[in-house]
């Protein structure tokens, strides 16, 4: 367990190396963060001066050198626009991003999994056909259209629930949560939906085709020859079974979610990371855009680690080859 | 501690219960972001109207922009050399300071201190002398008739909350440490901010404390930001918020069919217009080769003509544009009213191409920001599109703003041989779009910075350097008609229009639109 790790920390740290390289190759395509710093009547003087010190006239080695230096201290610079630390900006931000996707996460998996095992059990009948179909428009319309087409309805024509932001915000500690008030949550229920669409779908689908496959096998039909129950056998044996890709693929998509937000949380004016990045990327916020590329290169890093860990709980099979090597 | 639920509720009750059921909360939402909130670091006309509301300067403008008292009760020109600034008695910042002589003098150092951005508020070589603690002269090496121009926006510190704040200095770019000053506020102002979360809210008060007579009757503001514009129109719709800039040009109609909104439309004071490289020998990007065809003023009149503004104006602005013949809105320069454009005319665009030796035009690539200005990528469609009927075929480079300023700009010397800049002078007076936008300037930059097709007329430059130091208005104007002639016969830039402002506004709200597109809401009343 402990060389596994290990291994995994080892990688981890040369995917992250690897996208700090290729994003700051990339930012050099990005534009000039200085004319968005300076006011129009800055001086041509102050505006070479400023380049100097930000060391954007060293060669991008030298650049990509100090920052892998810094941020090997967790130390990201300040934000050019925010003229925050950036490290202070992301703890800020972040609470935000990560309870909207879990939000969504929970929402897709709620209903996804069993809206999969239905379709997969009753294949025939109206009301798989239904949630097949309207988990189709979930897949084929874009995220940006859906949010606009829920404020419109919710907030526009009904009045019923906030067209933007986050609502109230209750501090614990470090965080900062929307969990706990009437505004926060009513404010969540449509980013959550908007963002959680279309991983929905996603698991709704999989686990129908999971189900499918499964309910095929010889030992559910062996199950049903000892007389079990329809309820063991579709949820006990044959969802247990589906439940090896379905992990790794919400896993994987969790980390979707967290790192791709950036429209939905656009859309929803949400006060997370994605809109940070958006920002920082409109601005040529360089310490921002570095920071948040590592942050989600080392959660997706994260969560394959962690989906790893939990395939041993799931799949026994897995639990003893280990065991074996 | 035990957690008693009922308790809490009853402390929120309460809460609830002793706030006043009529305060008037003034909700605002604008595309951008507040920031830091020191007013020095970013001279940025949002920023600047929003710390508006809670810092003043010695000077403020009035509905129309006309230069009225703010913290100095009246000033007179002793002579060329000597203003004198007599100060308001008796007022107090919002952390109780006593406001005098000794707060101007140091935040005149304040804002010449390295991160400043506003350094250009203020000749460098004028010096602030304290004559008593209610009045101070300022001393210039060279006469100036606009000294005080932009004071409006050069806000005053208290020097003493300064001190103690670790304030001193205007926060740069890189420091390693962070002025507490970046997101806390002390002012003089109507307005005393609350609470501020950069990017996402700022919450005002009403400072009962404030020296004038309030003209409005809020309670409270709350800025927030939304960035995308379709969430922004829903937000004034669904009563969100009572008030948002900009409306997108396409929704302006159908935000003005809800009962409940209305829109509030008027010119704002950026012009927007054409740089043609006229400085290379060459261009960068054409297919003439060995000449450059835009140093021949005919072949920029040729453009000029070919390019009909009334389409734009109606078709890609959707009415929300004034065309304009000068590089400045006609609401800042007296005798704007004299100039009328070139016509748009074709066939006189087509012979003087032909005069020019292009008789079948030739190619250029148009650089275009994408993101900058209202429909800047659609004013450049239509651009192109009108000039490749005079067979000037223009290829468009649409970009997001932040290349688009390195590509075109100093940063990598002007690598452009055709773009489209709008400008707003700061000081809101000619000399300072004179200066930056068609003054000379060398391959680095040096000169007018803006001025990204490098057109030069030596008669311009000394203009330039004399309505700069002229005192009486006429001369001045006379002189400032003169460099604007001279652009326009010559087309060494190219005006297109004015963009405007369309701001959605709640009809419970009546508020002030200013042309400079600051949101002040010290004028702002709430039924």
């Amino acid at each position: 367990m402990l060389a596994f790790t290990i291994r995994r920390l080892f990688e981890a740290a040369i995917v992250m190396l690897t996208v700090a390289l290729l994003a700051f190759v990339l930012f050099r395509f990005v534009g000039d963060p200085i004319n968005q710093m300076v006011g129009q009547d800055t001086s041509l003087e102050d505006r070479l001066r400023l380049r100097e010190e930000l060391g954007l006239n060293d060669p991008v080695p030298v650049q990509f050198a100090r920052f892998v230096a810094s941020a090997a201290r967790f130390d990201f610079g300040i934000s050019y626009q925010m003229k925050q630390p950036v490290t202070a900006i992301i703890s800020e931000r972040a609470p935000a991003t990560i309870e909207l996707a879990l939000v969504a996460a929970l929402f897709a998996v709620s209903l996804g999994i069993p809206m999969g095992v239905y379709t997969g059990i009753h294949r025939e009948s109206w009301l798989s056909k239904l949630f097949l179909s309207v988990s189709l428009i979930g897949v084929s319309l874009p995220t940006f259209l859906i949010g606009i087409f829920l404020i419109y309805v919710f907030a526009v024509k009904l009045g019923v629930l906030p067209s933007f932001g986050r609502g109230e915000v209750v501090r614990l500690g470090f965080w900062n949560t929307g969990l706990l008030t009437a505004s926060g949550l009513k404010a969540l229920i449509l980013p959550a939906i908007t963002l959680g669409l279309f991983q929905m779908t996603l698991v709704t689908r999989l686990v129908r085709a999971e189900m499918l496959e499964v309910l095929r096998t010889d030992y559910i039909k062996f199950a049903r020859a000892r007389g079990l129950t329809l309820r063991a056998i579709n949820f006990g044996h044959a969802l247990k079974n589906t439940l090896v890709p379905v992990i790794t693929v919400i896993g994987l998509q969790l980390g979707a979610v967290i790192a791709f937000a950036i429209i939905t949380e656009t859309v929803f004016q949400w006060p997370g990371m994605g809109l940070m990045f958006i920002q920082a990327v409109q601005n040529a916020d360089i310490p921002v855009m570095a920071a948040y590329l590592l942050l989600v290169a080392f959660l997706f890093v994260l969560i394959n680690f962690l989906v790893d860990l939990i395939y041993v709980r799931v799949d026994p099979r897995i639990r003893i080859y280990g065991r074996g090597v | 501690m035990t957690f008693r639920p009922l308790a809490v509720v009853s402390a929120l009750v309460l809460a609830l219960a002793a706030t006043p059921a009529a305060a008037k909360t003034f909700r605002y939402a604008f595309q951008g972001d507040l920031n830091a909130l020191d007013p020095y670091t970013l001279n940025e006309s949002f920023t600047l109207g929003a710390l508006g509301n809670v810092m003043e300067g010695l000077t403020k403008r009035d509905q129309d922009l006309k230069i009225i008292p703010g913290l100095a009760e009246r000033w007179e020109v002793i002579d060329p050399l000597k203003w004198r600034f007599y100060l308001r008695k008796g007022v107090k910042f919002h952390g109780g300071e006593d406001f005098t002589a000794d707060d101007v003098i140091f935040s005149l150092e304040r804002m010449r201190s390295p991160g400043s951005q506003i350094k250009t508020r203020a000749p460098a070589d004028m010096k602030a002398v304290k004559v008593d603690d209610h009045t101070v002269d300022f001393v210039l090496a060279s006469p100036n008739p606009i000294l005080h121009a932009e004071w409006d926006t050069w806000y005053i510190f208290s020097k003493k909350w300064s001190e103690a704040n670790g304030a001193t200095q205007a926060q740069s770019a890189q420091a390693t440490s962070l002025n507490p000053f970046a997101l806390k506020a002390n002012g003089t102002g109507p307005f005393i901010i609350v609470s501020h979360e950069p990017g996402v809210k700022t919450v005002f008060k009403a400072n009962p404390n404030w020296w004038g007579k309030p003209e409005h009757n809020l309670d409270e503001a709350i800025f927030q930001t939304i960035k995308s514009d379709a969430t922004r129109v829903a937000a004034l719709l669904s009563g969100d918020i009572d008030m948002m800039d900009p409306v997108p040009v396409q929704d302006i109609d159908r935000v003005k069919s809800n009962p409940n909104v209305t829109v509030l439309t008027g010119p704002e004071l950026r012009t927007i217009f054409l740089n043609m490289d006229s400085m290379r020998d060459e261009l960068l990007y054409s297919n003439v080769k060995g000449k450059n065809p835009f140093k021949d003023a005919r072949v920029r009149k040729a453009v000029y003509q070919a390019i009909d503004m009334e389409a734009i104006h109606t078709k890609v602005m959707r009415g929300m544009s004034a065309n304009s013949a000068l590089l400045i809105s006609p609401l800042l320069y007296a005798r704007a009213g004299e100039f009328k454009r070139w016509p748009y005319d074709t066939a006189a665009a087509k012979k003087l191409l032909a005069e020019a030796g292009y008789p079948n035009g030739f190619e250029v690539t148009l650089d275009c920001p994408n993101d900058r200005y209202v429909n800047d990528e659609g004013i450049c469609q239509a651009v192109a599109q009108m000039l490749s009927r005079i067979d000037v075929k223009v290829k468009l480079n649409a970009m997001p703003k932040a290349k688009f300023f390195q590509k075109a700009g100093q940063t990598d010397k002007y690598d452009s041989s055709f773009n489209l800049l709008g400008w707003t002078p700061g000081s809101f007076d000619s000399w300072n779009v004179i200066a930056n936008i068609i003054g000379c300037r060398d391959a680095n930059g040096k000169g007018g910075l803006f001025n990204y097709g490098g057109y030069c007329n030596q008669r311009i430059e000394e203009l330039a350097q004399k309505i700069l130091v002229e005192t009486d208005n006429g001369k001045r104007d006379e002189m400032i008609a003169e460099a604007f002639r001279i652009n326009h016969e010559e087309v060494g830039v190219l005006p297109l229009h004015q963009q405007a402002l369309a701001w959605g506004v709640s009809k419970k709200v009546s508020i002030v639109q200013r042309a400079d597109n600051q949101i002040l809401f010290y004028w702002a009343k709430m039924q």
